[in-house]
């Protein structure tokens, strides 16, 4: 039997319509079920003050903040180191055993799993290097896990420039650094912003690295300095869902509602710069 | 007197693929020689060798040498130097993403220009230069992108006149443009006559014999000669430079 064409279109059509539909529909419910049962908690008082009766009534402040620092910090290591990294793969290395090494390990740093980085942070950083359970040793965590997808996003984003503009600058009598840093990086950096925002905002929400290098129990007081342990939302929302008993569903709801927000910002702020930047490009 | 330019037993290499085989060639100061043959004979190769952008390729391997005044440029010149003596306009017109005036001021702000009455004064002298000024003096800060495909490769040739190279290459400059845009390139190249040394790699035979001095004729990576344009239209010395100019292949 021959099957007509229009209709094996019109089959196909459907099939990856409904794809579609299925990848958006879970995002959708999962946005609505939070929203719904979170929003009534959402107020000034739970935002901006410290918890009480065991975390049971009171504010999150201080796991606003500790996430906060904690993002902050990770961008403060992870931004030079991946953005330097990923210029030298691109523009200065040559193709040789060393950088193929690099790069396989660059692929291989993005599938190590997160408890993993989790342990790794409290042997080096914790206990070898001294540093406690402290923001400063929770942000280098979740900077070496937050590197791959740094380093990457910012590799394709300098691969992405032309190579026929590097050729114009350096038949102008360019050396390699005037290229890189005069027209390479300025058509680099959108993507580059784009791509580390994303990587911020995975490591804002990410539990295991932070779980044994930074993350408190319960700590009704703000850090005073980068060795303090702070509270933090992703772990914070792990405790009041588990560890604490009597801890209201509002409570609960209002808490991932605050945190998947401040994901949310993060990756619509990157998709903002991207789609203003692909305006502007001409090439 | 020395040659502008001297290639002396030229072979390269792209990994194990031999791109110009033992070439020989003297450029004499400020004429235009241009360079015929069919794609793969070189040409580009060639030209490429001679500003040192084939550096830029990971497998290229160039023997013999060429000389630029008389000095090696493969020891006695830097890069950066050579490059700004030897200028290159490349296939495709390649404005960068920037301002038309930014575009020509790019390379003297490399060079370390940064009076801004000094680089107005280049850019308006190098974009009268390539014929380009009356058509772009009232929109220098919109973007080079705007302009449409001739003017852009004119732009391309006025970026290259603003570092004051001795030497320019034109890589099949009119490759993408149409016959009226091509006039014009045309134009340019020959006002420009007298004052540099140019060396215009082309596709397009009548193109040589509108605008050259002397034509050389590439193929399979050989040179298999070169004379005085009239000369080589009218009278070639070689069978295949007769076919390959009344267009029996290539």
């Amino acid at each position: 039997m021959k099957i007509d064409a229009k209709l094996m279109q019109r089959i196909f059509f459907f099939l990856m319509g409904a794809a579609t539909i299925v990848i958006v529909l879970p995002v959708v419910i999962i946005f609505l079920i939070i929203l719904i049962n979170g929003i009534q908690a959402i107020t000034p008082e739970f935002i901006f003050s410290l918890p009480r009766q065991g975390m049971r009534a009171g504010g999150i402040f201080p796991a606003i903040i500790g996430t906060l620092y904690l993002t902050l910090g990770t961008a403060v290591f992870s931004l030079p180191l991946g953005i330097l990294a990923a210029i030298y793969l691109t523009e200065y290395s040559s193709e040789n055993w060393l950088r193929r090494l690099v790069e396989i390990a660059i692929i291989n740093l993005a599938g190590v799993p997160s408890i993993v980085y989790g342990l790794f942070g409290l042997g080096l950083f914790v206990l070898f290097l001294n540093l406690g359970a402290s923001i400063l040793a929770g942000s280098l965590t979740l900077s070496i896990m937050t590197l791959p997808v740094i380093i990457t996003a910012s590799k394709e984003a300098l691969n992405a420039v032309p190579k026929s503009f590097r050729e114009v600058s350096y038949s102008l009598g360019a050396s390699r650094w005037q290229t890189v840093s005069r027209i390479v990086i300025p058509n680099a950096i959108p993507g580059i912003m784009t791509g580390t925002i994303l990587g911020l905002s995975r490591a804002a929400g990410e539990t295991a690295p932070i779980l044994f290098t930074v993350a408190a129990f319960y700590l009704p007081t703000l850090p005073r300095s980068v060795f303090d342990q702070v509270m933090a939302l992703p772990y914070h929302i792990f405790v009041l869902s588990t560890q604490v008993p009597g801890v209201t569903p509002k409570i609960q709801y209002g808490t991932i509602l605050v945190l998947v927000s401040l994901v949310f910002i993060l990756n619509i702020s990157a998709a903002l710069i991207r789609a203003r930047f692909r305006k502007r490009k001409l090439w | 007197m020395v040659a502008k330019i001297e290639v002396k037993n030229l072979n390269c290499y792209y990994g194990s693929y031999h791109a110009i085989q033992n070439l020989n060639l003297e450029v004499e100061k400020n004429e235009i020689l241009a360079i015929i043959g069919p794609s793969n004979s070189g040409k580009t190769s060639f030209m490429r060798t001679l500003n040192r952008m084939n550096d830029l390729l990971p497998d290229f391997r160039m023997e013999g040498k060429v000389y630029l005044d008389g000095l090696n440029a493969y020891r006695d010149i830097k890069h950066s130097a050579l490059r700004r003596k030897i200028g290159m306009v490349f296939a495709m017109p390649v404005p960068l993403p920037l301002s038309i005036f930014d575009n020509v001021a790019y390379g003297p702000r490399l060079h370390g220009v940064t009076s801004n009455s000094k680089l107005k004064e280049i850019v308006e002298r190098s974009l009268k230069a390539s014929y380009l000024w009356e058509e772009v003096k009232d929109r220098l800060v919109s973007p080079a992108f705007c302009l449409s495909g001739g003017q852009q490769q004119r732009l391309c040739i006025s970026r290259t006149l603003a570092v004051e190279p001795e030497v320019i290459l034109y890589d099949e400059p009119c490759s993408g443009l149409d016959p009226i845009s091509t006039a014009k390139v045309e134009d340019a190249m020959r006002e420009l006559k007298g004052k540099y040394t140019q060396i215009l790699v082309t596709n397009n035979v009548k193109q040589a014999a509108r605008v050259s001095d002397r034509t050389a004729f590439f193929l399979m990576g050989e040179l298999i000669e070169i004379d005085q344009t009239p000369l080589m239209f009218t009278a070639p010395r070689d069978k295949r430079t007769d076919d390959y100019i009344a267009g029996r292949f290539g």
